[in-house]
């Protein structure tokens, strides 16, 4: 109980401190609105501009969603592939990871060419953004299994894919949740690039649109939109952990530490 | 009759690359049925090698090796093996990990209502649906025994299987397998660096000495069945330990 208050008071004292600290600045150095509004005018623009915010948020939600989603549905393939066939990884890993040292949001542009402004450049977009660490952790986990372990599975005779079903893919869970919530984080990063490219609607548009009118009470409404998804998609994930590996050990000490 | 398992001039050579280790030279051993038998060496000595290559999980580079009259060739069904880890699954609760080599071969002639005697046997009654976290260490070993033992082998292989446990878990445990061995009697091959355990559970204990691996020599332990921890007094007990010792001593190796 105890554990649980004080992981509310810290960061709630903080908050306050840094509300505080917002008043302050505008205060003793006289900003004008139009570069730093009250925190109180954003919150007054947030309750009056709810539903059309809400709206955006929820087009931004879902190309982010989206966009992860592909990410399992391909980074998890991959990686079962590049760990299942010496020569997928060696003809393929060193030009992924080549590719990660690439600036993918400058293929934004590009690929708004190729496919125009719909829904399908942005998920893309979003993909190529969130992707990495999914395959990543994912051959990491898959690696992980100890020496002890492959060795009671061959001794009990495992076919090739019991050996994966039983043992390889469940131990590489914990691995593959770490990379869930990066990729997660990265999404909502690919999603509002994707929206500056070339959209109509979303999060991404309405900060375009809010700068190029000097509207920053809107900017401030938008990004704490972004904030808000970003913890609920992370909590969303780390949520799914707790239900899928509740044995693993990670997920037993926040457990019995009383805070998420 | 044929031999438990019988061994003849086996050699194991590890190629690393840039030089090939000997990791067993000239290996030959024979296994009774039922036998307690226990190896002991230094760390290094190729012991563990040695269990590897009698329950198929690495061939053997030279030699021959049979269980039950039959050469290895690869794991068998009539081989169970209990690790230095308890490598439990940790999704899985007691029962689950008992069954596994059930699930994993359902053709497994072995019966799953006899699971929960198993249990019993080793003191894990009650405890069936619980998860591996919530065992001590003594109780995780056990269900990784009562795993080795669920498809009713005739071979137990066992690789230091009580070597991360407390000294009295540990002593514990070895009296509870001499009981489990007793029981339903088979074959048992205890992989060990312990010389008190080995000369307290082995009819023989086979010295080796490392580098490379060798079997210096095979020490009978005639004492009386079921011991307990009051033969450590007997002057049997303390000569076959002293010899073991010595012959430990002199490969210039001491744990």
């Amino acid at each position: 109980m105890r554990k649980t208050a004080s992981s509310i008071i810290y960061p709630l004292a903080a908050f306050v401190l840094m509300m505080a600290g917002w008043y302050a600045v505008i205060e003793i150095f006289k900003v004008p609105s139009y570069l730093l509004p009250l925190p109180d005018a954003v919150a007054e623009r947030i309750v009056r501009d709810f539903g059309f915010i809400a709206y955006n948020a929820g087009v931004t939600t879902g190309i982010t969603v989206g966009g992860f989603l592909l990410s399992i549905v391909i980074g998890v393939p991959m990686a079962i592939l590049i760990v299942g066939s010496p020569l997928i990884d060696r003809a393929f890993m060193p030009w992924l990871i080549l590719s990660q040292t690439f600036p993918k949001i400058a293929l934004a542009p590009l690929i708004a060419v190729w496919f125009g402004l719909g829904i399908l450049p942005k998920l893309l977009v979003t993909f190529l953004v969130a992707f990495f660490p999914i395959v990543i952790s994912t051959i990491v986990g898959l690696r992980s299994a100890e020496r002890e372990v492959l060795e009671l599975a061959q001794a009990l005779r495992a076919t090739r894919k019991q050996m994966f079903w039983y043992f390889r893919l469940p131990l590489a869970l914990p691995n593959i949740f770490a990379g869930l919530k990066v990729s997660v984080a990265f999404a909502v990063v690919g999603a509002v690039i994707a929206e500056w490219v070339g959209a109509s609607q979303g999060l991404g548009y309405l900060l375009l649109t809010a700068n190029a009118s000097l509207d920053t009470t809107l900017l401030f409404a938008v990004l704490f939109a972004l904030l808000i998804i970003g913890v609920v998609l992370y909590y969303a994930v780390e949520l799914l952990e707790h239900a899928v590996i509740p044995w693993h050990s990670v997920v037993r000490l926040r457990d019995a530490s009383g805070s998420m | 009759m044929t031999q438990a398992i019988h061994i003849s001039g086996v050699h194991k050579r590890f190629d690393t690359g840039e030089q090939v280790i000997e990791a067993l030279q000239d290996i030959s051993l024979d296994v009774d049925a039922c036998e307690f038998t226990a190896v002991v060496g230094a760390s290094g000595c190729g012991k563990s090698t040695l269990l590897r290559l009698i329950a198929g999980l690495m061939p053997a580079s030279e030699g021959t090796i049979e269980v039950g009259g039959v050469p290895v060739k690869g794991p068998s069904p009539g081989i169970g093996v209990a690790f230095q880890t308890p490598v439990l699954l940790p999704w899985r609760s007691v029962r689950q990990n008992v069954e596994l080599p059930l699930d994993i071969r359902p053709e497994t002639p072995a019966n799953r209502s006899d699971v929960g005697g198993l249990l019993d046997l080793v003191g894990l009654k009650g405890f069936e649906n619980r998860k591996p976290y919530e065992l001590s260490g003594g109780m995780q070993q056990r269900v990784a025994l009562c795993r080795a033992l669920v498809t009713n082998p005739s071979l137990l292989l066992m690789d230091e299987p009580f070597g991360a446990l407390d000294a009295l878990t540990r002593e514990q445990m070895n009296l509870e397998l001499q009981r489990i061995w007793m029981q339903s009697p088979k074959t048992v091959l205890l992989i060990t660096h312990s010389i008190n355990e080995a000369v307290l559970l082995a009819d023989r204990v086979v010295v080796m000495s490392p580098r490379p691996g060798q079997i210096r020599e095979i020490v009978h332990v005639p004492l009386p069945r079921p011991r307990d921890f009051s033969v450590m007094r007997d002057p049997i007990f303390f000569d076959a330990s002293e010899r073991v010792r010595a012959l430990m001593s002199a490969s210039g190796f001491t744990d």
